[in-house]
């Protein structure tokens, strides 16, 4: 199964590596750069796999039980590793999760507001969005949220 | 041969990747040692000690790997390279010179830099789960709050950038640079530089792995080769933050000669722009947490939604 698909994944490869000859992110279609970028990444697993198989092969391997604890402060640790805390910031989380995904919206929006036919009216709906942010913002501060508590 | 001429790209970005991360922390070796009134490395190598890195490294890979009895094996050995490989994938998209030199022109090349980056945290928040260790625990949570607090103004002035040139591709966006953007985007810059910088906890960001509470926060627990991935993905950090921010804000590739010698001012302006890191690091106590986010949600976050008026503002004017 395998040795018939890895002929087919070359061979696509190669297709694609054709069709990106001249300009990659204009002639081909529009995911064919993501092709390179996959072939990176993949450069870049190959390579941590590499440096982790030739680590074992040139260090020692001494366990010993004190070697196995957990360092934490050079101390023998205390009781579980998983301690419960207190995470103060969640509600920094909350408002980040509604500020990031209105945010990704400007993307789109700024790439087109300055082209013929929008302009002024166009700068103002962002206003008005851009507003109701910080007035959000504005909330979360008299609220208190953004103090330590 | 297409086929070949990507792969090719793909080693030369891994080389620099590997390359320039280091030259970049022998630089703050140097850099910090001469602030500081001392050398600094002078053995390794012979010549001021130049090979220092590369000592630190043959160490690293001939020591022992030591997972804690108690940590969650794979997660944790699998989080190093979470940590650094969306570097890697990054430095791909961001272009160099003019005339296509770049490893691979990204059409949402903005968007997608961004996106990629957000993940290198998801490799310390592993570390810091995994590690079965109350300061790791507490460093990987620090990690997280920072990156959420710092990652909106980082978007905002990010999006300033795309409005002032009206496209999402890097390479577009210097294109479309003139000398006069640097003062109309002077607060979108010192916004995304900041906040990188509090993404990569560089001092005096570095509430994350502050040594004299945490330890070492996320990394207290590793060893060896994995270790120096860790710090390995800090440096290359740096170099993509520095990298971008020369492209978003300082005009990448133009200046004097710019035709031929485009390439070396991206680099120029890049390694000014790490000097500055390394010159933070040694001239800033670090921030408190409560410091750290106030200073995040009132200062950056307002100051991104002005720059992003006076863009729009500018832009509708002028067009």
């Amino acid at each position: 199964m395998e040795a018939t698909q890895a002929p087919r994944t070359v061979g696509r490869l190669a297709q694609w590596a054709a069709a990106s000859a001249d300009g990659p992110a204009r002639d081909g279609g529009y995911f064919d750069a993501y092709a390179a970028v996959g072939l990176l990444a993949v450069v870049g697993v190959l390579f941590v796999t590499v440096a982790f198989t030739a680590n074992r092969l040139m260090r020692p391997v001494v366990p010993t039980p004190e070697k196995l604890l957990a360092y934490e402060c050079g101390v023998d640790p205390v009781g579980e590793g998983w301690a419960q805390t207190h995470i103060r910031y969640y509600v920094y989380a909350f408002l980040y999760v509604i500020f990031a995904v209105d945010a990704i919206y400007l993307f789109p929006w700024a790439t087109v507001f300055a082209a013929p036919g929008y302009g002024a009216g166009t700068l103002v709906e962002m206003f008005v969005f851009i507003g109701f942010l910080a007035v959000g913002l504005l909330y979360a501060w008299k609220k208190g949220v953004l103090a330590w508590t | 041969m297409t086929l070949l001429d990507a792969l090719l790209r793909c080693v030369a970005v891994l080389a620099v990747f590997l390359v320039f991360p280091l030259v970049i922390g022998q630089t703050e070796h140097k850099v910090m040692a001469h602030m500081q009134g001392r050398l600094g490395p002078m053995y390794a190598g012979g010549f001021h000690g130049w090979a220092q890195l590369v000592a630190d490294g043959v160490k690293f890979a001939q020591k022992e790997d030591v997972v804690p009895a108690e940590a969650d094996r794979r997660v944790f050995q699998l989080a190093p390279a979470v940590a650094l490989l969306p570097y890697l994938v990054v430095l791909i998209a961001i272009p160099v010179g003019p005339h296509g030199l770049v490893g691979q022109a990204v059409d949402a090349g903005l968007f997608f830099v961004l996106a990629v980056m957000g993940v290198g945290v998801l490799g310390s928040l592993m570390a810091g789960w995994a590690s079965a260790n109350k300061f790791s625990l507490l460093g990987g949570i620090r990690t997280a709050a920072q990156l959420m607090s710092y990652e909106l103004p980082m978007l905002l002035a990010a999006a300033s950038v795309a409005m002032a040139a009206g496209t999402l591709s890097l390479s577009g966006i210097v294109d479309a640079f003139h000398w006069w953007w640097v003062p109309w985007q002077v607060v979108g810059g010192f916004v995304f530089f900041t906040a990188g910088l509090a993404e990569l906890q560089r001092p005096p960001f570095d509430m994350p792995v502050a040594d004299s509470e945490i330890i070492f926060g996320a990394y207290t627990e590793y060893t060896g080769l994995r270790f120096a991935l860790f710090l390995l993905s800090e440096y290359a950090g740096i170099l993509v933050l520095c990298a971008l921010t020369t492209v978003l804000f300082l005009g990448g590739w133009h200046g004097p000669f710019s035709d031929g010698l485009g390439w070396l001012w991206t680099l120029l302006k890049t390694f000014a722009l790490a000097f500055v890191v390394i010159w933070l690091r040694v001239t800033y106590p670090r921030l408190r947490e409560d410091q750290l986010m106030r200073f995040a949600w009132t200062v950056l976050i307002p100051l991104s939604l002005a720059q992003l008026a006076l863009t729009g503002v500018v832009k509708v004017v002028i067009s």
